[in-house]
């Protein structure tokens, strides 16, 4: 008992001793602790969401292709402006037509890409081919302006011997090594994490890697996972989220309540930016400026492009059951990307009706001879379903597909064999 | 009964015999060097990554703190951050992480504290790294090693003593290795590592501590195992026991005691899940006439089950005297309870029991 006392007694005279003469000689003016950067505050009160104001978004043009502000006009040559309207406009001819194929019976599942071209389309021109693109499923427009032809689209929804996928995955899941555009993987948010392994990679290459993601991904534990680990792996990635309002029915107010995925940015120590995703300038703009710092710092960027999603969540969805046909049609009467660009490229002098007319005519005519040679090239040959499982054919499944030649062999009066490649 | 051919084990009574179980029977060779399984995996990590700089290990704690098991141990203080990554405690991140740098050219060995956790990233696994060969077409491989301890540890109950191996057999596009000892575990991981095809090396964390006799040339850094292919590790010719990890360990100390009976058992080292090495198993079926499988893994679609099937589907089938039977872990998740853990696995004791009922000797 006797000891017990005398040594808290001495350890009240070291820890006063020791505290007094720590105040006097160093004062601490802010918290120490390895988990905080900030200062102290003795006043007990929450940190509202209401206090914080909500990251501005960022445009160049108002409703009607006008530039608000000369010094934001990008200096993008004419060729190039061009080309970026003839994609945002083929894109949607095309899906008005694989839309229709899908309704038909001739493939099984389509995903149209109304109210967003501008975000694919100016992204894309931002970029270059040798960055990698991770796709979600809903970036048609960034393979259409990195040189996937008409042709390509078609034969891949089609799944016949010119698919590039051999026919393994189903539609709208593209994927070209050439073009640097991963195969679109079906789980939702599964690219955001490969994206962040990609950039390490890469890093220190001056190539950056995008990934596309949407704001229903962004509830997934994945886009956490991604954010955090880009930020303390310093890694050259541009998350690129197209916040379109609707996670197939489920709408943005039950999706999250702060300040959307931009919002989330700045807390995981990221740099962020919002932009008008139904103006394809200002997501140029974004890009540009989001892979210049990408590449030059070693470190991630988030954009949250806000926007509108004009069609379906694929043809698998009927969106009347859950918001009304005014509100689709305002969005694609007021406000649509290719519209407002359209007046941009009128004022400029490099648009009018007639080369309107001429580009829908045209491209209604490539994308139906595409459809119509796509339709009729044989399917890859069938032995091609026992490939690419391992790199190097295993024997279990070298026995299955021999047993099934012997098979054929036997009765092939049975199979429509004539379809398939030799 | 349901499963008329299954033994699951839970066999109170012989519990408290078994208290010396974790003697470890090392057959010591003259002369041959001893090794850790731990520092087998170290070796094969270590010579890999100087073999080919675009081998990199990710993972929690994975570097300054040598890993949770220490097998990662003097890595990161040889190979730098660049190599050895520390990342937060997000399994389905890092996975991913590592599935994209594999996608993009680089040689991932990604490490889970245990595969229990690996659940989290069980998307990335299967959806994304075993998936995306053939979803690509053959265009884009993925040479990435998902490693970690698997199966029953000790005392740590039902999330951390689950066995993996038939969720990842189970899959196309994996391959999966279970090694036994320190040879196996050396030169299965480095063929994993050298693999195009994204592989899953189970370990054990009870066999890390153990050490086993290398030969020379399982010293050498050349040292590859061929993944797909099992091994005999005693031979015999009245039954044959096939087994994978830990179980292997189970299967020859009943047969050594089986010996002493004039029982002479085969023991087969499976080594490899993905692909199981079927000709091997049912050579030996054709020589002794009598299977048992056994397995630290639940007995629902297990190993054994597949193992069964295929001697089934062979040839082999019709040199059975005896149905073949499945010796696997109780049919519940681990207990806590150090008795009730002992008495889940199949231990020694009940190996000979099979055996003895098999081949119906008193």
């Amino acid at each position: 008992m006797a000891f017990k006392t005398s040594l808290s007694c001495a350890c009240n005279v070291f820890f006063r001793h020791f505290s007094r003469t720590t105040l006097k000689s160093s004062p601490i003016t802010q918290p120490k602790f390895p988990g905080a950067k900030t200062s102290w505050t003795e006043k007990l009160q929450f940190t509202e969401p209401s206090q914080y104001t909500p990251i501005p978004v960022y445009r160049v043009m108002d409703r009607t292709g006008n530039i608000l502000d000369a010094t934001q006009e990008p200096q993008i040559k004419d060729e190039i402006l061009l080309k970026m309207y003839k994609d945002m406009s083929v894109l949607n001819v095309m899906d008005k037509i694989l839309y229709e194929s899908q309704r038909q019976g001739r493939i099984s599942f389509y995903m149209t890409n109304y109210g967003e071209e501008a975000t694919h389309i100016g992204s894309a021109a931002a970029l270059t081919l040798d960055d990698l693109v991770y796709g979600q499923y809903r970036e048609a427009g960034v393979l259409m302006y990195r040189g996937f032809s008409l042709q390509d689209f078609v034969d891949q929804c089609y799944g016949n011997s010119d698919d590039k996928g051999r026919g393994k995955q189903m539609p709208v899941h593209y994927g070209s090594k050439d073009l640097n555009f991963v195969t679109i993987s079906s789980p939702l948010t599964t690219q955001m994490p490969q994206a962040v392994g990609s950039a390490f990679a890469l890093k220190g290459t001056n190539k950056v890697v995008v990934c596309y993601f949407g704001d229903g991904s962004a509830s997934e534990g994945d886009a956490h996972a991604a954010l955090n680990f880009s930020a303390t792996l310093e890694c050259p990635v541009i998350f690129f989220c197209r916040n379109n309002g609707y996670a197939i029915s489920t709408p943005v107010n039950e999706q999250y309540r702060g300040d959307g995925i931009a919002g989330k940015g700045v807390s995981y120590g990221i740099n962020t930016l919002r932009v008008d995703g139904n103006d394809v300038l200002a997501v140029y703009n974004v890009t540009k400026l989001a892979k210049e710092y990408a590449v030059k710092e070693n470190k991630p960027v988030l954009i949250e492009a806000m926007t509108y999603r004009v069609g379906d969540h694929s043809t698998s969805d009927d969106s009347s059951a859950y918001r009304s046909p005014k509100e689709v049609a305002d969005w694609a009467t007021n406000d649509y990307p290719t519209k407002k660009f359209r007046y941009y490229l009128e004022s400029k002098g490099l648009w009018n009706g007639d080369k309107e007319k001429q580009l829908l005519e045209q491209t209604k005519k490539d994308v139906m001879s595409a459809f119509s040679v796509g339709e009729k090239k044989l399917k890859p040959k069938w032995t091609e379903m026992y490939e690419d499982v391992y790199k190097f054919l295993p024997a279990h499944i070298r026995k299955q597909r021999d047993s099934m030649v012997e098979h054929l062999k036997k009765y092939k009066e049975h199979y429509p064999i004539d379809s398939f490649q030799k | 009964m349901a499963s008329k051919g299954t033994l699951t084990v839970l066999n109170l009574a012989g519990a408290g015999k078994l208290l010396s179980r974790r003697a470890f029977s090392t057959t010591r060779l003259v002369g041959a060097k001893q090794m850790t399984v731990r520092d087998a995996l170290n070796s094969a990590l270590d010579e890999e990554m100087s073999r080919d700089e675009k081998v990199f290990i990710l993972g929690e704690e994975v570097a300054q703190y040598d890993g949770a098991y220490k097998v990662t141990r003097g890595l990161w203080k040889k190979y730098g951050d660049k190599r050895v990554i520390d990342t937060p405690i997000t399994e389905m991140g890092f996975a991913g992480i590592a599935t994209g740098a594999a996608m993009s050219g680089l040689r991932p060995v990604c490490e889970f504290m245990t595969f229990n956790f690996a659940m989290q990233a069980i998307d990335q696994i299967i959806n994304s790294a075993a998936k995306t060969f053939y979803m690509s077409a053959g265009r884009v491989n993925v040479p990435i090693v998902f490693r970690g301890p698997n199966g029953a540890a000790s005392g740590v109950a039902a999330q951390h003593s689950q066995c993996y191996g038939s969720w990842y057999a189970h899959c196309p596009g994996l391959k999966v290795v279970s090694p036994y000892n320190s040879e196996d575990a050396k030169g299965l991981l480095k063929a994993a590592i050298r693999d195009p095809d994204p592989v899953v090396c189970l370990e054990n964390e009870l066999m890390y501590g153990v050490q086993y006799p290398m030969s020379d040339e399982a010293l050498s850094s050349d040292f590859v195992l061929p993944i797909g292919k099992a091994k005999i590790e005693r031979p015999g010719k009245h039954v044959t026991l096939v087994a994978h990890s830990k179980a292997v360990e189970t299967c020859l100390e009943a047969a050594k005691e089986l010996a002493g009976k004039g029982i002479e058992a085969e023991v087969i080292n499976l080594r490899s899940l993905r692909p199981i090495d079927t000709d091997t198993i049912n050579k030996s079926v054709v020589k002794t006439n009598h299977l048992i499988s056994v397995e630290q893994g639940w007995p629902s679609c297990g190993i054994g089950s597949e193992i069964l099937a295929r001697l089934m589907e062979s040839e082999a089938f019709y040199h059975l005297d005896q149905p073949a039977l499945r010796l696997t872990g109780c049919d519940v998740p681990m207990p806590y309870t150090q008795s009730l853990e002992t008495a889940a696995l199949p231990r020694p004791v009940d190996v000979v029991d099979a055996v003895k009922r098999l081949l119906k000797v008193k």
